[in-house]
């Protein structure tokens, strides 16, 4: 099966043919009245991977995340979530996946202990409640009903009920918003032990150090459609992209960009015969590259 | 890639537990939400007792022409087949909205829970609910206002009534949470329903010092049948002549209240929805 790639998706890094997927995704459409929020999307997920969605609000994230996990309806493409069609959704292709939702205030006169133990009961082989609330931080609020967790906690108890049934395929909608730092670097821990259980992961996420932590690869999906999606020092041809050094003569500060930054860090060091002074390197960060991938885009449109 | 795997896949995957199993553990988890939020354990479990033990002191003295019964006695009666929609249609079609809003719905959705188990919930909640509700009103009347225990035959209609008059208003109460536009306007919608229906038909009032057009209005519903059937179990025979036709018309009771449980049944299987508005 060759991939369908929409023109001027040269930045796309297509997954091979064979590759054992977890989700693929070919030309989904979906639109609301006028808006297509769906523009033809094109996506594969490895088996195994965990893949960062990124994209500006309103570029079709959450309509492309809510039809792989069965909540909405396509208008035309193909989809597969585990080699199951998600428009036709039964108990046993969801007891294989576990949904981490955006915004959730349920299950506010219940425990953490009652609602994580009372959705272990709905998944044939569900991982150890005390485990799981371990896992992610809870246990001393384990007595805690879910009306008085605070922000960061709540979104824990909703992480532990979507990975309590051992989901093969995990959707995380921007798991870490409202985490305080300390509780982020846990967060990624978290997921990086699920990752080495084997667990496919789709995260969303507005942060981009978060996408370059934990992700193997990251697609930037913007009015619709997929505009780039390679592992995180590649993507926009970042890798490729010129080096900007800087360093200091006397009191001024020197610029040069170059593709040879090591030739010419090799020449500065000959020329000061040693330490070059304030020397930096500066290669286009994620943000650089995101930024400059969907204001591309926009003015594609425009 | 490799994958380090603690617990091995098992060759084909299990089923996940079955509808009805986990239907049981939704009735159990119903109960525990709905008796712990002030709010839904207040205005559909508490209120009719609240009422009754106002009502009961305030009007319990007088009585009713010449048949020697009480207007607590009647109120009694009104305030079981009350709690019947309290319990049933007032909880659900403002708890569905708010769980619709909240992200109760899409969460469980998400799951391999089968639909048909949280409606297995509801159903079971209300039932259980509705008889806590009942027995607590029924030793309220029985020890302050002289309601007598029905007797014999009487429990028989006291269960059919029951069974009809929950299962008709839990339909209409899963078919009515798609009115509310969310979960802050449901209440606001649904109490004022249930309000005019207890007015009008022969809670508050009797029913027979009506107006005849608000008699025909309140005759279209359930309430004014269920009120009805409940004077014929705790009221005295004696009571038949307060009726507008001076009988309890059983049958017609039980053929409208099955009438709305077909209706309710239509109306939740067209209109129901899971997702909010514009979500699909």
């Amino acid at each position: 099966m060759t991939t369908t790639t929409t023109s001027g998706d040269a930045l796309v890094v297509p997954v091979p043919d064979d590759a054992d997927v977890a989700v693929r995704v070919r030309g989904l459409t979906k639109a609301y009245g006028e808006t297509r929020a769906c523009d033809g999307v094109d996506l594969d997920v490895v088996r195994g991977e965990v893949l960062a969605l990124l994209g500006p609000n309103g570029a079709g994230k959450t309509t492309t995340t809510e039809i792989l996990e069965g909540y909405r309806h396509r208008d035309a493409g193909e989809v597969s979530v585990l080699g199951h069609d998600p428009s036709r959704t039964d108990p046993l292709w969801r007891s294989r996946l576990g949904i981490v939702l955006q915004t959730a205030a349920d299950l506010g006169d219940l425990t953490v202990e009652e609602s994580v133990t009372h959705f272990a009961g709905y998944y044939p082989r569900p991982r150890d409640v005390d485990e799981v609330i371990d896992w992610v931080g809870l246990t001393e609020k384990r007595k805690t009903r879910g009306s008085n967790l605070s922000g960061g906690q709540r979104r824990r108890l909703d992480v532990a009920l979507g990975i309590i049934g051992r989901p093969e395929l995990l959707f995380l909608d921007e798991p870490t918003t409202g985490f305080d730092p300390e509780a982020r670097r846990e967060f990624w821990g978290l997921i990086a032990g699920l990752k080495d259980e084997g667990t496919t992961i789709l995260l969303t996420t507005h942060y981009l150090d978060e996408a370059e932590v934990l992700a193997d690869r990251v697609a930037v999906i913007a009015r619709g459609r997929v505009i780039a999606c390679d592992i995180p020092s590649r993507l926009g041809g970042r890798d490729e992209s010129h080096a900007t050094l800087t360093w200091k003569e006397g009191e001024e500060v020197r610029t040069e960009q170059t593709t040879e930054p090591t030739r010419v860090v090799g020449e500065l060091a000959a020329r000061f015969g040693g330490e070059v002074p304030g020397l930096a390197i500066h290669r286009p960060s994620l943000e650089d590259v995101y930024l400059s991938l969907i204001g591309h885009d926009n003015e594609d449109a425009s | 890639m490799t994958t380090t795997t603690a617990h091995p896949a098992p060759a084909a995957p299990l089923a996940p537990p079955g509808a009805l199993s986990l239907g049981r553990r939704r009735v159990a988890i119903e109960l525990k939400s709905f008796f712990r939020d002030k709010n839904s354990a207040f205005w559909n479990f508490a209120l009719p007792m609240l009422l009754m033990i106002i009502f009961g002191s305030v009007f319990g003295g007088q009585t009713l022409g010449p048949t020697g019964i009480t207007f607590a006695q009647y109120f009694v009666a009104g305030m079981i087949a009350s709690g019947v929609l309290y319990t049933s249609f007032q909880n659900l079609a403002i708890a569905i909205p708010m769980e619709r809003d909240d992200g109760t719905l899409k969460r469980i959705q998400g799951t391999p829970m089968p639909k048909v188990s949280y409606f297995i919930g509801k159903i079971g909640l209300v039932f259980v609910a509705y008889a806590a509700q009942v027995t607590l009103l029924i030793l309220i009347g029985v020890a302050f206002y002289d309601i007598e225990l029905p007797s014999g035959s009487q429990w028989f209609t006291f269960a059919w009534v029951s069974v009809l008059g929950l299962v008709s208003c839990t339909l209409l109460g899963i078919a009515f949470s798609v009115v509310p536009k969310n979960a802050k306007g449901a209440s606001a919608v649904v109490s004022p329903i249930v309000l005019v229906l207890q007015f009008t038909s022969g809670v508050f009032f009797l029913f027979q010092d009506l107006p005849q057009w608000m008699q025909q209005f309140a005759s279209l519903f359930p309430l004014k049948w269920l009120t009805q059937a409940m004077r014929s179990v705790f009221l005295p025979d004696a009571a038949a002549a307060l009726e507008v036709t001076g009988s309890f018309e059983l049958a017609k009771c039980a053929a409208v209240l099955i009438a709305w449980t077909i209706g309710g049944l239509v109306l939740s299987l067209v209109f129901f929805r899971w997702n909010k508005r514009g979500e699909n």
